[in-house]
């Protein structure tokens, strides 16, 4: 009797249901912290310098790598490890799969280095000699190499700086170049003065380019002369420019602070960097910013429109069949797949009104497109669309939430609707707009699909801000970390060398979203502070 | 129906019928004027039709969608249900303070001279001053001088509702209308609004609702008795109290019923 009604207060007072929705907020956390920590675990260990094993194998050869992970063989009979062997170049892949059972003895020498080459990913092997240029190589220490190391650098730093005057010049040819074609549409005659003093421009800028790049091929040949050769584990030879080599390290030599030190530089370049070998290695400098950019643009765009949007639904629009049927509609807009605005934004942006920006701006080039094909610009508002119901939802939301004593105050006092709507509701709204906006972002930051077909591209050339007039160029194609992703994950031509790289990337544009949404959500708490009654 | 007409009223109601979404009807043809400068009481039942009478003094029932008014109220001579009637000129003209207090999200300064900016006032030393002259009107002065800029939001109850009736009082209204001001508040805070009221009875027109006889008893000259959207009595106060001359008013407010 008792314990019916002990079971029976159980279950009135809803100790189940307690336990349901506390059981139910676990496994959500638990699988977020999950994902989290594998991204992390296999992004964050990706730049550590592990040590170089010297495996001698049973049937006598020779290998030499870094050991990834081992698991049990196939049939169970033992463990079989996988190695970063390197050395694309002389055996034709990374890595390697040895079972236990056919090693003899590991070893870690320390005169071991490791190349990170511009071309064919890493070198492991040793150092046997050096060649200056003269064409016979010298026997040489690790750091000779070193010092010749940098002599090449700061040729090859004389060379970017050659290399970007080259690109200011190729920049102002090409904008004569379309000048003079604006001339040829317009029909201007050949005589005219205009066209005289472009030529002459032209021709100025022709004759300097072509120094440039004579002294550019010449110092290129100077810098590539340095090679160095190098002994492999199989004991093959290699000869390897110096140039190519980006940095080299001796891994098992390195102390711990050592390879902190590194560890933190290569994060560095990670952040400043330029991608290298089809964005496998390197930095990730262009798609951070890409990101960053196309997130910031569409905000501009998303946020007024479904601010605006909203306020009209709210306040204005009066209440009947019309307005919930568009409430609905901007319900259900926020559940179409992205792929399909997408499509809708290439086909109206981009062959709509780009096209029709180009034929009635920039007629003289055509068929070549200047607006007429993917940008920043156009998929920035593609994913604007995409997000404005969120924002609109939740802006509708904040409004509503205001309670009716504060409208009728301000109405008492003789205030009309825009003033009550300006100075009362909007700063009360504030916090849930925040929302909306941070919700909105963090949906944008994470679209793929859309961008796809609406501008962004494998490796861009420029940035889509520089210091060329009108120094924002929305109409540039640009990078994105979502889709750096799936193109090195997916599209690269190796795969398991750029495995790292793509949890890198996943890790830092979680990042993004993380610092954007921490500052977006400081705003908001800010404004929460000063108009209490928010209720988001 | 005793003295429901008297000489020169600031506000006549002559057959005032207002109905709600629905046709539901809550007055059915009130007839009742406002002498200046004095204190009206309503009082009567839940749902009689107190408020829905004051919120059509200064056209607050507007909000409402699909209601309907037939009747007239005139203001100083001058029918506010006209159609060239300037809605904000009439709610400078008649103020309101409401049943829960409602501040704004800024600060006391700011909440005070909310009226005059957004009438397009710039002038920071008539905003000093209509502060200051405001705020001691409304008794709060004293306890709030110091905190100006501070927000609003941290007053007590008490203190909110006369910030309220300051704001009110800001724009130099004609009328202020107060709809059961003290509901919410402690018997203390309702003793320093009533007190305020008194001491605003020389320079306003105050009309009150009121679900607490003693208070209309306390604070009013003259006391009108509503009941199921009918004018059931009006006089000066002090009759009304002590000798109703109707038995539905004589029942009210002996506690027989209501």
């Amino acid at each position: 009797m008792t314990k019916m009604k002990y079971m029976n207060r159980y279950w009135r007072v809803g100790e189940p249901m307690v336990w349901l929705s506390g059981a139910a907020l676990a496994v959500t956390l638990l699988t977020a912290i999950v994902l989290l920590a594998v991204i992390m675990m296999n992004g964050l260990g990706v730049f550590w310098p592990s040590e170089l094993q010297e495996l001698r194998l049973k049937d006598g050869s020779q290998v030499v790598g870094k050991l990834i992970r081992s698991e049990p063989t196939s049939d169970n009979s033992g463990l079989r490890r996988q190695y970063k062997i390197a050395n694309r170049d002389l055996y034709g892949l990374d890595f390697r799969w040895i079972d236990e059972d056919q090693i003899v003895s590991e070893q870690t020498p320390d005169q071991l280095l490791v190349l990170e080459r511009v071309e064919h990913g890493d070198f492991y092997g040793v150092l046997k000699g050096l060649d200056a240029g003269t064409g016979n190589a010298l026997s040489a220490t690790v750091d000779d190499l070193s010092e010749a190391l940098g002599m090449v650098e700061s040729e090859l730093g004389q060379l970017s700086e050659l290399e970007d005057k080259l690109k200011a010049a190729s920049y102002r040819i090409e904008q004569i170049r379309l000048k003079t074609l604006k001339l040829d549409f317009q029909n201007v005659a050949e005589n005219d003065p205009d066209r005289q003093k472009l030529n002459d421009e032209k021709q100025v800028f022709s004759q300097k380019f072509g120094n440039l790049v004579e002294l550019q091929t010449k110092r290129t040949e100077k810098a590539r002369q340095a090679r160095a050769i190098f002994v492999a584990a199989n004991g093959q030879e290699s000869e390897i420019v110096l140039a190519d080599i980006f940095q080299v390290y001796a891994p098992n030599q390195m102390s711990i602070s050592d390879k902190v030190v590194f560890y933190l530089k290569k994060l560095a370049e990670l952040f400043v960097g330029e991608p290298r070998e089809s964005n496998t290695e390197g930095g990730l400098f262009p798609a951070i910013f890409g990101t960053v950019m196309l997130i910031f643009v569409m905000s501009l765009f998303s946020f007024p429109l479904g601010v605006v949007a909203a306020i009209y639904l709210r306040e204005y629009a009066k209440d009947g069949i019309l307005v919930r049927i568009v409430r609905i509609a901007v319900n259900n807009l926020a559940g179409i797949p992205s792929i399909v605005y997408g499509i809708f934004g290439l086909g109206f942006f981009i062959y709509g009104i780009g096209h029709g920006i180009d034929s009635f701006f920039f007629p003289e080039r055509l068929p070549t497109p200047t607006f007429g094909t993917g940008g920043l610009l156009w998929a920035s508002l593609t994913l604007a669309l995409l997000t404005v119901p969120v924002v609109i939802v939740s802006t509708e939301e904040a409004l509503g939430a205001i309670p009716r004593e504060m409208r009728e105050g301000s109405y008492a006092l003789g205030s009309t609707k825009f003033q009550t709507l300006v100075r009362i509701l909007l700063p009360m709204a504030s916090p849930g707009i925040m929302t909306g906006l941070i919700l909105a972002m963090a949906r944008a930051a994470g679209e793929v699909a859309p961008l796809m077909i609406t501008g962004v591209v494998k490796l861009a050339p420029a940035l889509p801000i520089d210091g060329n007039f009108p120094f924002f160029h929305l109409d540039r194609k640009f990078m994105h970390l979502g889709f750096h992703i799936y193109d090195i994950g997916f599209q690269s031509p190796n795969v398991e060398a750029a495995k790292p790289m793509v949890f890198v990337t996943t890790l830092l544009l979680v990042l993004i979203v993380l610092i954007m949404s921490s500052v977006a959500i400081h705003l908001r708490n800010k404004m929460k502070k000063r108009y209490t009654f928010g209720t988001f | 129906m005793t003295t429901s007409r008297i000489e020169n009223p600031i506000i006549q109601v002559n057959d005032l019928k207002f109905y709600y979404p629905g046709n539901a009807r809550a007055l059915h043809g009130i007839d009742l004027s406002f002498p200046e400068k004095q204190v009206t009481a309503l009082i009567g039942p839940s749902g009689c039709g107190k408020s829905t009478l004051i919120r059509c003094f200064n056209r607050m029932n507007d909000l409402i969608d699909g209601c309907r008014i037939e009747g007239e109220v005139i203001l100083e001579g001058e029918s506010i249900y006209d159609q060239n009637t300037d809605i904000i000129e009439l709610r400078r003209k008649v103020g309101m303070v409401f049943q829960k207090s409602n501040p704004f999200p800024k600060s006391i300064y700011e909440n005070v001279i909310y009226g005059l900016r957004i009438a397009g006032e710039k002038d920071k030393k008539l905003f000093d001053e209509r502060v200051e002259t405001s705020l001691k009107a409304a008794a709060l002065w004293d306890e709030v001088k110091d905190r100006l800029q501070e927000s609003a939001l941290g007053l007590s109850g008490g203190q909110m509702q006369r910030l309220c009736i300051a704001r009110a009082i800001a724009v130099n209204p004609k009328v202020i209308l107060m709809d059961e001001p003290c509901s919410a508040l402690d018997p203390k805070s309702t003793a320093r609004v009533e007190e305020t009221i008194k001491e605003l009875r020389d320079d306003y027109t105050i009309i009150i609702v009121t679900h607490n006889m003693q208070q209309a008893a306390r604070v009013s000259d003259h006391t009108a008795f509503l009941f199921e959207g009918n004018l059931i009595e009006y006089g000066l106060t002090d009759q009304l109290f002590v000798k109703p001359q109707n038995q539905q008013t004589e029942d009210y407010i002996t506690g027989r019923f209501g």
